[in-house]
């Protein structure tokens, strides 16, 4: 039970992360209905960002508390995802908008390629860890362990899925998105600048992938050019796990595909008796994309929208 | 084309043909036997995007998992026919068995996903790919099958008694590497999946994926069935990149999972893409564009570099893959419909224009 209870609890800091990526993909399908195949290299973008910018704190002698570090690192590495964000809708999508579907999707998967090699010539090749300036003491819940990092990273993504829910409900500009996701041919004539709402959809996603990719940043340690793939993949199976285009669904989805992930990885062992090991862990997230598509494919909050081609 | 007589079409021919076929040896002896294998790879390239060609851009069923079926082809050709499990078996057996063995396989991925569209079915399919990669990965214990990361190696190259194309052969005085056999076989299996691709798509069960690639619904209505040819789709795609992927087995020799990543996938849906979507000659052209630009630049980008600025200020790979990542971009940008697309593409991009600002597009 000690280990239930223990990947439940990793389960749910994965998965916060994920459900606050999840909330990038799901704001832009749900606006523009098209996959922003670029945004887990936005999420590793923030991270790198945000590990420079404390090394080079910390190199300066600079000897705030990590946590102050840390927000410091996101005052530069959020404006520069954002500002990243509206970059690439303004490259890859927008001269785009109404051409074949596969257009934006290949111009969104050469900026990719294009980011993981501008990464790889500022940053490297290899992982770079997080400088150890954060409180890694560990709190003790019936047995399962936590870092107060971890509760941290929860407590956060929280709070800014809250927040974002607040914004696009009761805002103007949330009622402005609301409508253009509906119907941008409609939004217009009704006064709502279509192409500010969408390039403000694209900054504020980017911006909680800077934030996301920190956090993986300080869970894992480290960071990596190639850390965005894998990650994104995931947050967008969540997404489609809740219900694409639907906030509040990404962050269920996230969070359920968090928690079937490790304990799918910390029992797959014995439920195989032992012919597969946690090396299947990568699989789940796709087995479960799979499984919600064919038997739900509106996913587990959405209406259904699986005939929208 | 039209305009042209049936004694120029022919002259053409004959000369295509006697020009593919001089190529490796012009290639040869000009530029070394390094460049006819980059062609070796174009060939097997080619067949990729046309198997991929008739998934996405026959049935419009985007597919972003196609490598997988290359990986069922490459581990049935290495696994029956090298020492790993010390089973010899001839080509005429693995072929066909990789071949059908990917059939199944996008038979597998087809059945669960007929529901399904668009972005979800891209989605998907990568997926699919991903596990079967991982599976790849991992299938080495407690049962060594696939010998994990490492890959399996010493691959019998294709043979046929004593007869191998993994040797030189001499014919009249003229001396064949296995680079230059290998091209041959290659190329006849490519003309083979070419006029497959043409015979298909100027038949019943082409027209009926136009039908439903424009519209499913329309084309239910229609009477095709949509189940049948969707699935039909998937097999045959699977089917072409099956037997590419047991040629790459018995070409290289070797093979490990990392041959077989989402990069993959994602260059040959490139090509079909920059190509022109369902138009045959546009593939060819993207899947040749793709896989010789990268080339040249390996080449060239080192030494221009050292002669521009005396040192090496980029890595080359890291250079190539940069500009590699820009020209999907710009091409894309450029040409949204593909380096050359088919007329019936072109006809519904004017549509498409003229309608632009609507969501669908």
């Amino acid at each position: 039970v000690d280990i239930f209870l223990q990947q439940i609890l990793n389960g749910l800091v994965l998965g916060s992360i994920y459900a606050l990526i999840a909330l990038g993909y799901t704001m832009v399908y749900g606006i523009m209905g098209l996959i922003n195949f670029a945004h887990g290299e936005v999420v590793m973008i923030g991270a790198m960002v945000t590990v420079t910018v404390i090394k080079l704190l910390v190199a300066a002698g600079v000897t705030w508390p990590g946590p102050v570090l840390v927000t410091v690192g996101l005052l530069v590495s959020v404006p520069a995802c954002m500002l990243l964000g509206y970059v690439i809708e303004r490259v890859a999508y927008r001269p785009l908008r109404g051409a074949q579907r596969l257009a934006p999707l290949i111009t969104a998967i050469g900026l990719s390629i294009v980011l993981q090699q501008v990464a790889i010539l500022i940053w490297g090749r290899n992982y770079i860890p997080f400088p150890p300036i954060l409180n890694h003491d560990v709190v003790t819940i019936f047995g399962a362990s936590i870092t107060k990092l971890q509760i941290t990273i929860i407590a956060m993504c929280l709070l800014i899925m809250v927040g974002l829910l607040i914004m696009v409900e009761k805002t103007k500009l949330g009622r402005a998105m609301r409508a253009t996701s509906q119907n941008p041919a409609v939004a217009g004539l009704m006064g709502v600048n279509v192409n500010s709402i969408i390039s403000a959809t694209f900054v504020i996603g980017s911006g909680l992938g800077a934030v996301a990719g920190v956090m993986v940043a300080t869970n894992y340690d480290q960071a990596h050019y190639y850390m965005g793939y894998m990650i994104g993949m995931k947050a967008f199976t969540a997404a489609v796990l809740g219900g694409i285009g639907n906030l509040g669904g990404a962050v269920a989805g996230g969070l359920v595909l968090g928690v079937i992930e490790s304990l799918g990885a910390g029992y797959i062992g014995s439920l195989t008796g032992g012919f597969l090991g946690s090396n299947y862990q990568d699989i789940f997230a796709f087995m479960v994309l799979i499984l919600v598509l064919i038997f739900r494919p509106s996913g587990l909050l959405g209406e259904k929208v699986a005939d929208r081609a | 084309m039209k305009n042209t007589s049936r004694k120029q079409q022919i002259s053409w021919f004959v000369l295509c043909a006697v020009l593919l076929a001089v190529l490796p040896i012009l290639v040869g002896n000009f530029l070394g036997n390094s460049w006819v294998r980059i062609i070796d790879f174009t060939l097997l390239y080619i067949m990729l995007a046309l198997g991929l060609n008739i998934v996405v851009g026959f049935a419009g069923l985007l597919d972003m998992g196609f490598i997988a079926f290359y990986a069922v082809g490459a581990y049935t050709y290495a696994l029956l026919s090298s020492p790993h499990f010390g089973l010899h078996l001839p080509f005429y057996v693995t072929i066909p068995l990789g071949a059908l063995f990917a059939a199944c396989f996008g038979l597998m991925l087809g059945t669960p996903v007929l529901r399904l569209k668009g972005d979800y079915l891209a989605i998907v399919t990568l997926g699919f790919g991903e596990i079967i990669r991982i599976f790849m990965n991992n299938l080495n214990a407690p049962i060594n099958i696939t010998n994990g990361p490492q890959g399996v190696n010493l691959v019998d190259p294709i043979h046929l008694g004593s007869a191998s194309l993994g040797d030189t052969w001499h014919l009249g005085g003229l001396a064949f590497p296995s680079v230059y056999l290998h091209y041959y076989l290659f190329l006849a299996l490519t003309v083979l999946v070419v006029i497959m691709g043409w015979r298909l798509q100027h038949s019943r069960i082409g027209r009926a994926w136009v039908a439903l690639r424009e519209d499913d619904i329309a084309a239910a209505a229609m009477g095709i069935n949509i189940r049948n040819i969707k699935l039909l789709a998937f097999a045959l795609g699977a089917l072409s990149g099956g037997v590419a992927g047991g040629m790459f087995a018995s070409f290289q020799g070797f093979i490990s999972p990392e041959s077989f990543g989402l990069m993959e996938s994602i260059m040959i849906l490139a090509m079909v893409v920059l190509g022109g979507m369902g138009h045959i000659p546009g593939v060819i052209m993207g899947a040749i564009v793709l896989s010789i630009v990268p080339e040249v630049l390996r080449d060239v980008i080192g030494p221009l570099q050292m002669n521009m600025f005396g040192r090496m200020l980029i890595d080359p790979e890291n250079a190539r893959q940069l500009l590699f990542g820009l020209a999907l971009v710009v091409m894309m940008l450029v040409r949204p419909a593909g380096m050359w697309p088919s007329r019936r593409v072109v006809a519904e991009f004017s549509d498409s224009k003229a309608a632009a600002g609507s969501k669908e597009g």
